[in-house]
């Protein structure tokens, strides 16, 4: 009956190319939109600016900071990676949902797991444009570089990412189940944990009661552990093993959170109403 | 023995105290072009919505191309798609851009020449490469339509296809439908408001009140059993409750 050829004769499986339609969707709106690109550089590399002056007055009164001057700025720079994973994930799934085209994606064999592991690897992408302008601006400015932070970037990274994903994932959940009136969780809720991720101060400042909480995040080992390697030039993989189990059980949170959402508006036709 | 390509049995949707669809049962042969109709709130755009996955069923059974739709959706939809004037493409990409995506989604082989088969088709060639949200409605309708035919549905589900189109426009759609449909044997459920779109196009019709269908049967059946004169006349009838229907 039909003249055209269908790449895959079982949709079951995953696949590649609708994951890759997904990003390509996202490419394509980027591209064409500097607006975007602007925005998505504009907030780190203004963290960054203000922290890097920041750093140099602390350099002259705080001999914590003067012990390892990049200190601040490498904590800016790795937060921002967790704001912008997160960011990456929820504002795609945003232009779906503002631009009514989640109906016409789910009409296609797109699975709902390929349709997130698209946003993963856009909050890739968004996270690199976000943040990359930063790192190296910060070079030239204040000759710091995260890189010479060395091998121990990249689990700091990947924890961050992943950190990023789950709560990502848990707030496009929540846009599922409640619509646009709970936007502005994607541009809040990361920042419900930053007291207590232990970004700019070690965890034993806060209070006693505050810290057994804060190590549930796992941006909290990754800070410790980018201290550790500051100031003592160690590595602590039990920091980082820390990180892998907390990072797991906020991506299976997420994706639990995202499934159940979608589930549900599979059931009440949110998928086909967007909107307010 | 060939299925039919769409079976229907007690389908029903509650949404908490409203029932929305209430175990409707129906057949739509393949090959043939049959027609949802109904006032607004009858219960048309769930019935698509559930034919198509997007919406659970609260109960009854939908087999698609001789699948069900509960366990085998998988298997369905690369075969089948839609399109409704309630449902955007996203704005800011082009018309190229959109059916490049839609082309991976459904995996199709050779996709840069199903998209330019597509655009001289549908005659999209001097705004191909514009933002789809810059487009006329009427343009915006052919290029939803090329996006639903982007994988040469055997089954095109639509949501009222000439919805806010001019008189011209309208019928370029439902001619380039007419020849859709005789080319490669497709079958299409449409939902419309258009009575003279659906006496053309239909082989049957399915008129639905208050998620229930209420009456059924060839356009020219159903307007002869009325003592109507067309289509809209019966559908007013069924509407206001009157006439026939009100017996």
């Amino acid at each position: 009956m039909t003249s055209i050829r269908l790449r895959q004769k079982s949709p079951v499986g995953l696949s590649f190319g609708r994951i890759g339609a997904i990003v390509l969707r996202h490419y394509y709106l980027l591209k064409g939109s500097w607006t975007r690109i602007v925005e998505l550089a504009y907030w780190p590399t203004m963290q960054m600016i203000i922290w890097g002056f920041t750093t140099q007055f602390f350099i002259g009164h705080s001999s914590w900071v003067a012990r390892a001057t990049g200190v601040l700025l490498a904590a800016v720079l790795l937060w921002d990676i967790v704001f912008r994973a997160q960011l990456g994930i929820t504002v795609s799934f945003l232009e779906e949902h503002w631009s009514r085209n989640l109906a016409n994606l789910f009409v296609t064999p797109l699975k709902p797991t390929e349709f997130a592991l698209g946003l993963m690897v856009m909050s890739i992408i968004r996270t690199a444009i976000g943040v990359g302008p930063a790192v190296l601006l910060a070079i030239p400015l204040y000759h710091f570089s995260i890189f010479d932070l060395g091998l121990p970037l990249i689990p700091f990274f990947t924890c961050l990412m992943i950190m990023g994903w789950g709560i990502g994932l848990a707030v496009c959940g929540l846009i599922l189940r409640f619509g646009a009136g709970a936007e502005s969780f994607a541009w809040a809720t990361v920042f419900g944990f930053a007291p207590i991720s232990g970004i700019y101060y070690p965890i034993s400042t806060l209070p006693g009661w505050l810290q057994p909480v804060a190590w549930l995040t796992p941006a909290a080992y990754v800070f410790e552990g980018m201290r550790a390697v500051m100031y003592e030039g160690v590595f602590r993989w039990d920091l980082l093993a820390g990180a892998l189990i907390v990072d797991g059980v906020y991506i299976i949170i997420g994706i639990v959170l995202f499934f159940v959402a979608f589930r549900w508006a599979r059931r009440q036709g949110k998928l086909l109403q967007q909107g307010e | 023995m060939a299925h039919p390509a769409i079976e229907v049995v007690g389908l029903t949707k509650r949404f908490e105290k409203v029932t929305a669809v209430d175990g409707l049962t129906f057949e739509v042969q393949a090959g043939t072009t049959v027609a949802l109709l109904g006032g607004n709130g009858a219960g048309k755009t769930t019935t698509l919505a559930m034919l198509l996955g997007l919406l659970e069923p609260t109960a009854g059974e939908i087999r698609v191309l001789g699948r069900d739709m509960r366990h085998e959706r998988a298997h369905v939809l690369p075969r089948m798609n839609f399109s409704s004037p309630y449902v955007d493409l996203p704005h800011r990409l082009s018309t190229r851009q959109n059916l490049k995506i839609y082309g991976y989604l459904y995996g199709i082989v050779d996709i840069d020449v199903r998209i330019t088969s597509l655009i001289e088709d549908l005659d999209l060639v001097g705004f191909a490469d514009r933002p789809v949200g810059s487009l006329s409605a009427g343009q915006r309708t052919r290029v939803a339509l090329a996006k639903a035919l982007i994988n040469e549905p055997e089954l095109l589900l639509l949501d009222e296809p000439t919805a806010s189109l001019d008189p011209d426009t309208g019928d370029w759609v439902r001619s380039y439908l007419e020849a859709y449909q005789r080319r490669l044997g497709a079958t299409i459920l449409l939902a419309s408001h258009n009575m003279g779109e659906v006496e053309r196009l239909c082989r049957h019709v399915l008129v639905m009140r208050q998620g229930r269908i209420v009456d059924r049967g060839a356009p020219e059946d159903l307007i002869s059993r009325y003592g109507r004169d067309n289509l809209e006349q019966v559908f007013l009838d069924i509407a206001r409750q009157q006439g026939l229907a009100a017996e």
